[in-house]
């Protein structure tokens, strides 16, 4: 009758601290990017504390005790995060591209690894926001045709993003198909 | 003219949109200037200036109208579907006609009275992914769209003349039929959200509309006089009789909602491989999804759907984005007519798809759906209880405590509606409780995998690995299933795309990735999984 009755046969149990048997993709990313996410961190320092600040001046100081308790805090919490966090980030974020497949893996509270087949890749575009100008550091989104799909490395170096692209876009254009 | 060669593409000649749109362009333009007129001259008391401003407002929803069909031209060409339109803003869209995915005809009341039809053509297009990109041809005769349909869905698209539009329709070999409306399925109606919040819609159009036309319900003699006899009776009288009041108008506007929308329903197989769904009664549609296109099938069920064993069964395919029914093959059914539909769309068994015997998540799952269902009821039931205490309100904290046993109620069913299993052809993922899923996706059509792990689900050990294809919404997910299991699926579902990524002797790994002829062949290693 219901379906959700047969559903008796269970997979195994799982294994606890065990992540996805899947090696970490062979390339990490450039060791600027620290800098990078390090930067970026601190604008939203600057963004976050900028409202504080200005409201303690227009309440004056009756008014601000709690305020700089906030914003005590909200400088130690980004602080620690802008510290500690990027070198993380740099040890975790890693890529890959195979003749066949394009592979990363990244976040830190919430590791993915993602996978597309070289043969399913649409579009290749290289970014370059105003702070990783500034770094010389570049964004490479690979889109293949589905909407969840892209597949982003970001923090490479300039160069070498440009020269992925490149041989992203020969072994695509390589490959027949209209990649759905 | 079969190699598509650019001379013949320029020989292809320009067609105009049908000579009636002429006259139903402009009524369609002048029932939106309806209400702007109507307000012109109602608070105008004939002041000459507003009633020039409503006549020039008519006026040129008629120019309008008429320009919009001396400037918009359409052909097709061997290879693409080129559309411009526009007068000062000229717009030229051309969609390669090897992209098209679905045709959608719609025709709504003015344009059937007139034997016409709304022409969508749903593309994928590189560089846009999801949102795809597409055309619309407002409007075409009623011959015209059928060709069109056959044309541009057609297989081999030389088969057809593009230039002929004497190519009649008649003459097209007879499709097969793999459902129609059955008015039994009616009782299905009111147990669809959708149509509920059609309902919602519905009435406050209406109100809306009475208000504006300055009509108060409570005007209404009979209206005022039940308003009163209610107010005199004791409260709970008064509830009871208003709720009834509104679940019997809930559930005739459902009727009459399932009626507008599934009216002549039938889903058929065309002979140029094609899936049709046709439907509608004012406004009548023909969604047509190529064959060759469709990815999988779905059978979704709605948490009151699934209680009076119903279900629906929808398309998983490429270019459904933009579709209002999320790619519906059929109306509320049954459950095992949702699940034959399916079945019959993607030509396999239905327990090669959506009734595989599902394998159930660990335990680990169960433990994770709890705390994710009944974590954010405690944490509501604790600020309820604080604000109640605050405003003096004692019974507020009890009754938002009564959401845990119900939080709890659906976290347990969420996780024993998880599970998965990977078929001859197919991989197939069901979850949720409050609408529940069962989706089976072509093992062909994965374009790509992510595995996404939480810290807590780290420490569980669990992992969501989400397929990705460029049908339907995306991505499938495989929620909370083992992180060796789902590395060992998704490997199984698309052999040698995940094999030089995974660690070669892992505590789990009992099968080495060579071992793929097993993988290929189905059931094989999911089914060690729990015997060893």
């Amino acid at each position: 009758m219901d379906s959700g009755a047969t559903a008796v046969p269970t997979t195994r149990p799982a294994v606890p601290g065990v992540p996805p048997p899947l090696r970490p993709p062979a390339h990490q990313v450039s060791p600027v990017a620290v800098r990078w996410w390090r930067l970026r961190a601190l604008l939203l320092l600057a963004v976050l504390l900028v409202p504080q600040v200005v409201a303690m001046i227009a309440f004056g100081f009756p008014a601000a005790s709690w305020l700089i308790g906030a914003a005590a805090a909200t400088a130690v919490l980004v602080g620690a995060w802008a510290v500690l966090v990027p070198r993380l980030l740099f040890r975790i974020h890693r890529w890959e591209v195979t003749d066949e497949a394009v592979y990363t893996l990244s976040g830190w509270l919430v590791r993915e690894w993602r996978i597309a087949p070289i043969s399913r890749v649409q579009t290749v575009d290289t970014a370059h926001g105003p702070l990783q100008q500034l770094l010389g550091l570049a964004t490479v989104t690979v889109t293949t045709a589905s909407a969840r799909g892209p597949v982003k490395i970001s923090g490479l170096a300039a160069d070498d993003a440009t020269e992925l692209a490149r041989t992203l876009t020969e072994t695509t254009q390589a490959t027949p198909g209209d990649a759905t | 003219m079969s190699t598509g060669t650019a001379p013949a593409a320029v020989e292809t000649p320009w067609r105009r949109l049908d000579r009636r749109m002429l006259v139903v362009g402009p009524i369609s333009l002048l029932v939106r200037v309806v209400p702007l007129v109507a307000v012109l001259l109602l608070t105008g008391q004939g002041d000459p200036i507003r009633v020039w401003m409503a006549a020039g407002a008519a006026v040129a929803a008629v120019i309008a109208g008429v320009l919009r069909w001396r400037t918009t031209r359409y052909r097709i060409t061997p290879e693409r579907v080129e559309l411009h339109s526009g007068w000062l803003n000229r717009q030229r869209r051309s969609v390669p006609r090897d992209r098209i995915r679905t045709i959608d005809l719609t025709a709504k009341l003015l344009h059937r009275a007139f034997g016409l039809s709304v022409v969508r053509v749903s593309a994928a297009t590189a560089g846009t992914p999801g949102n795809g990109a597409g055309l619309s041809l407002d409007a075409v005769s009623k011959a015209e769209a059928e060709r069109l349909r056959r044309v541009l869905l057609d297989l081999s698209p030389v088969a057809t003349d593009p230039a002929d539009p004497a190519a009649p329709v008649a003459q097209a070999p007879p499709s097969q039929e793999l459902a129609r409306l059955r008015w039994a399925w009616l009782r299905y109606a009111p147990l669809t959200f959708s149509s509920l919040a059609g309902m919602g819609a519905i009435v406050a159009t209406a109100f809306n509309v009475l208000d504006d036309l300055g009509l108060d319900p409570r005007d209404l003699r009979a209206v005022d006089e039940t308003a009163e006899q209610l107010s005199a009776a004791p409260l709970y009288v008064a509830v009871v009789v208003v709720g009834l009041a509104l679940l019997v108008l809930l559930v005739v506007g459902a009727l009459l909602l399932f009626a507008e929308r599934w009216y002549a329903y039938r889903l058929t197989r065309e002979p140029d491989g094609t899936l049709r769904v046709r439907r509608g009664l004012l406004t009548r549609r023909s969604l047509s999804v190529s064959e060759r296109r469709l990815r999988g099938a779905e059978v979704v069920e709605p948490v009151l759907l699934r209680l009076g064993r119903g279900a629906q069964a929808r398309a998983v395919s490429t270019g459904l984005a933009g579709d209002s029914q999320g790619g519906a093959l059929q109306p509320p059914t049954p459950r095992a007519e949702a699940h034959r539909v399916a079945s019959a769309a993607l030509r396999v068994h239905p327990a090669e798809i959506t009734r595989a015997p599902l394998l159930r998540h660990p335990r680990a799952a169960l433990t994770r759906r709890m705390v994710r269902a009944i974590g954010p009821a405690v944490v509501l039931a604790a600020a309820a209880f604080g604000v109640g205490a605050l405003l003096g309100t004692d019974w507020l904290g009890p009754v938002v405590l009564a959401l845990v046993p119900l939080a709890a109620l659906v976290g347990w069913d969420r996780y024993r509606n998880l599970g998965h299993q990977l078929t001859g052809g197919f991989l197939v993922a069901r979850a949720g409780s409050l609408v529940r899923r069962t989706v089976a996706l072509q093992r062909g059509g994965v374009i790509g995998w992510t595995f996404r792990q939480t810290i807590f689900q780290r420490r569980s050990g669990l992992v969501s690995l989400e397929a990705v294809t460029a049908a339907g919404r995306g991505g499938y997910a495989v929620t909370d299933v083992g992180a060796l299991d789902a590395v060992d699926l998704a490997d199984a579902t698309v052999p040698d795309l995940l094999g030089p990524f995974r660690l070669p002797a892992a505590s789990g790994a009992e099968h080495p990735p060579g071992d793929l002829p097993a993988q290929r062949a189905g059931r094989g290693p999911q089914e060690r999984l729990h015997h060893g």
